[in-house]
């Protein structure tokens, strides 16, 4: 079926909706890569054989991922009229109590996290499952969750994301719908640019602004539409869950910003180290095509648009917007000074003018559009609009995805939501940013997490990794750790980089042996200075942060390594 | 690999963007490695240089020009792991093995056992963070690795204690 009237849209939500809240019970898995690995394959694999046993009238399905990592395997349960209620920590031994309990329209209570009334899938539709199970905690008073904010994640962890049906069901494509029916395509531009969407890739560039400029570069409807689904900073896996769980408002989102931009080929370069997003990915498209929303003329439109994957090889710089055109074109994936920037004439892909976007910034797209430019920019801070979801690991006790408001303190992310550090040590610091971040100590947890805050403090944005280090943490080691890692995925071309980097590590590789004198940390500084300052892309000039920022905040550290 | 193998891949890219990528990747995954005379063959049937092949297949991590073992064993040494004692788990693994694993620091590294069993590298994150340390054997991920609960792991894939 092919969608061609606003009708037909209707009636696949509808469809849609008696799969996600059937008239018999529901049982759902949560099976995003982390789910599968701490044994949701299993649970999901008992839970089948014990309905298949009862011969019960329960529906089994699989889940993206809610974000609350450390509870996992997470398990959803839907009674009709009830409220549904999440399960924690769930395992093969559990599967058959749960199946009887629902067979008696029951839960097993001991295992429950929350339960959730009703939940806002952000673009159009509020899901209403119903009361009930009282005793068990709300959604929203579960410490983990409370101060979150879901709007990129808005569907994670409820729907079946290798099925477009259940996308439908919480007003998929409504937004693609109404952009390309009912916006001129200056309009979106306008609005995108009204709500402050900046880029979540790192630099944090307005999207509204790309996207205008692309419209404007020459070439017509071959320009190329970019998502940038490289994720290398390791220890960031935001871009993953997403994929994951919601591939098509990433499609959504892709579909929205072509329309805007006028042009018709595009492309999500991903990581080759997330198979399952691949697959996932891979199957959202070829359904999006069946329905009509991918291909020629989408949704009776007479537009033509079509997303292809293409997959990277393992290598950090790859993520540099031009390294990263290289790469997709099959070359080795060094940056190239800019200008050209790939939104120029003959500087993008194949010599096209190109749009590159993250994944978290196309995924915003369908909800400002569903929402408006106003209330977007109600969310988070001026100049810091909307939401973005970082991911917390580390030495933190609650690890796993937090979304919030832009301009929310780190303090709230890591002991609000995160607990502080995990088995009752003492968190010391947080690394954001990754390789091109910086070291936060913790005196300054109050900063408002905001693109220029965390520059001002030495650090980056970056994609939103966020590690928790605890007092026995060496922030030595860190740099050590950082240095290394730019080291080896420096890609050689310019000599302040490979050179200056692998000078950096040799440095305090003799810190950590106790060999080295006060007068080089000196030298360690201006190196790491100078490589800020002359390196030629992205890579090179953010490397030296986690040096500089452990340097000056955890100075001491340094000096107790080194002789007078 | 035979040629006609390497056809039916090559055939799967219609399209310029992300077809050398992809079409080694899949010979990556095939054959666990870049064998050389499939490189030689893929840049005779796609009329490409075979340095230039040569080029990418050393500059991207995810190739790799050595055979490698029955069993492939990936150590995340991302920062989660990294803070979670990624290295330790690792050492403890060459000890188990029986293999160096001092050069890690380098995305290329890789180490096959003398028995052909296993071969070892790293990864810069699987994206499964919050279960860190992070390993992956044949594609399958196991967290919260230890240095202790790694002999069990192993265990699942034919080792034994005694045998090193
Ligand atoms: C070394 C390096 C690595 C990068 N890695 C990524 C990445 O993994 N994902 C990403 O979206 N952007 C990455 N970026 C930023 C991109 O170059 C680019 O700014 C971004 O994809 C633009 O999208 P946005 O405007 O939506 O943020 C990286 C930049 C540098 C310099
Ligand atoms: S850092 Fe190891 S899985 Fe992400």
């Amino acid at each position: 079926m092919r969608v061609e009237a606003e009708a037909d849209l209707k009636a696949l939500q509808a469809t849609g909706l008696k799969k996600l809240k059937p008239d018999k019970p529901r049982i759902a898995v949560g099976l995003a890569t982390c789910g599968a690995a701490v044994g949701g394959r299993k649970v999901y694999d008992r839970l089948r054989e014990a309905i298949a046993r009862e011969g019960a009238e329960i529906d089994l399905v699989q889940t993206g991922c809610i974000g609350y990592c450390r509870e996992e395997p997470l398990v959803n349960i839907t009674l009709p009229g009830k409220s549904l209620v999440i399960l924690r920590k769930v395992t093969e031994a559990d599967a058959d109590a749960i199946v009887r309990a629902v067979l008696n329209g029951k839960v097993p209570e001991d295992k429950a996290l929350c339960r959730v009334p009703a939940w806002d899938h952000v673009t159009g539709f509020v899901m209403e499952y119903g009361k009930g199970f009282d005793a068990i905690p709300l959604y929203q008073d579960v410490p983990f969750f409370a101060p979150q904010r879901k709007v990129i994640l808005r569907n994670a962890g409820f729907i079946d994301p290798e099925d477009i049906g259940e996308y439908f069901a919480v007003g998929g494509y409504a937004a693609a719908w109404k952009a390309l029916h009912g916006m001129e395509p200056e309009a979106i531009i306008a609005e995108v640019e009204k709500s402050g969407l900046r880029g979540r890739g790192g630099a944090g560039f307005p999207t509204g602004l790309k996207w205008r400029i692309t419209r404007d570069a020459p070439g017509g409807a071959e320009k190329y539409l970019v998502c940038n689904a490289d994720e290398g900073d390791p220890g960031a896996y935001m871009n993953r869950n997403e994929m994951e769980s919601d591939p098509h408002m990433l499609i959504e989102g892709m579909i929205i910003g072509a329309f805007a931009m006028g042009l018709r080929h595009g492309l999500i370069y991903i990581r080759s180290e997330y198979p399952l997003a691949i697959e996932r990915l891979g199957r959202a498209i070829g359904q999006a095509r069946e329905y009509g929303i991918l291909g020629e003329n989408i949704m009776g439109t007479g537009l033509s648009f079509d997303i292809r994957i293409a997959r990277g090889a393992g290598a950090f710089v790859c993520g540099e917007s031009t390294a990263l055109v290289a790469s997709i074109e099959g070359r080795t994936g060094r940056p190239h000074p800019r200008p050209p920037r790939l939104t120029d004439p003959e500087g993008g892909l194949f010599g096209k003018p190109t749009d590159l976007n993250n994944v978290e910034t196309w995924c915003n797209v369908p909800a400002i559009v569903a929402n408006g430019s106003g209330w977007y920019a109600g969310i988070g801070a001026k100049g810091n609009t909307g939401t973005k979801v970082f991911s917390l690991v580390g030495k933190v006790d609650r690890v796993g995805l937090v979304e919030v408001s832009l301009g929310t303190p780190i303090r709230t992310i890591v002991f609000d939501a995160g607990n502080g550090g995990a088995n009752g040590k003492k968190v010391k610091a947080v690394q954001t940013g990754g390789p091109s971040g910086g070291c936060i100590p913790l005196r300054l947890f109050d900063m408002p997490v905001d693109y220029e805050s965390l520059n001002k403090a030495g650090s980056i944005m970056g994609s939103g990794g966020i590690v928790v280090m605890d007092e026995d943490t060496d922030m030595v080691d860190i740099a050590r750790y950082f240095t290394g890692f730019a080291t080896g995925e420096s890609c050689g071309k310019c000599v302040p980089c490979r050179e200056g980097l692998k000078h950096t590590l040799l440095l305090i590789n003799r810190i950590q042996a106790g060999k080295a004198s006060k007068k080089d940390l000196a030298t360690l500084q201006e190196v790491c200075e100078t490589i800020a300052a002359t390196s030629l892309c992205g890579l090179g000039q953010t490397a030296p942060n986690p040096v500089l920022t452990t340097l000056a905040y955890f100075r001491e550290e340094y000096e107790a390594k080194v002789r007078p | 690999m035979d040629s006609h193998a390497l056809d039916a891949i090559i055939a799967r890219y219609d399209v310029p963007d992300g077809r050398l990528l992809g079409i080694l990747s899949e010979v990556q995954e095939q054959e666990g490695y870049i064998p050389h005379d499939v490189l030689v063959m893929l840049s005779e049937k796609l009329g490409v240089r075979l340095s230039r092949l040569y080029s990418l297949v050393t500059f991207y991590s995810f190739f790799s020009l050595q055979p490698v073992g029955e069993h492939m064993i990936t150590v995340c040494m991302g920062t989660a792991c990294h803070v979670k004692g990624a290295e330790m788990v690792l050492s403890a693994l060459g000890k188990h093995l029986g293999i160096e694993t001092g050069m890690a620091q380098d995305g290329k590294f890789a180490v096959t056992t003398e028995d052909n069993k296993f071969t070892v590298t790293i990864a810069r994150c699987f994206g499964a963070c919050s279960m860190a340390p992070v390993l992956s054997v044949d594609g399958n991920l196991y967290g919260y690795a230890t240095p202790e609960n790694l002999p069990a792991i192993l265990a699942e894939f034919g080792w034994r204690e005694h045998e090193s």
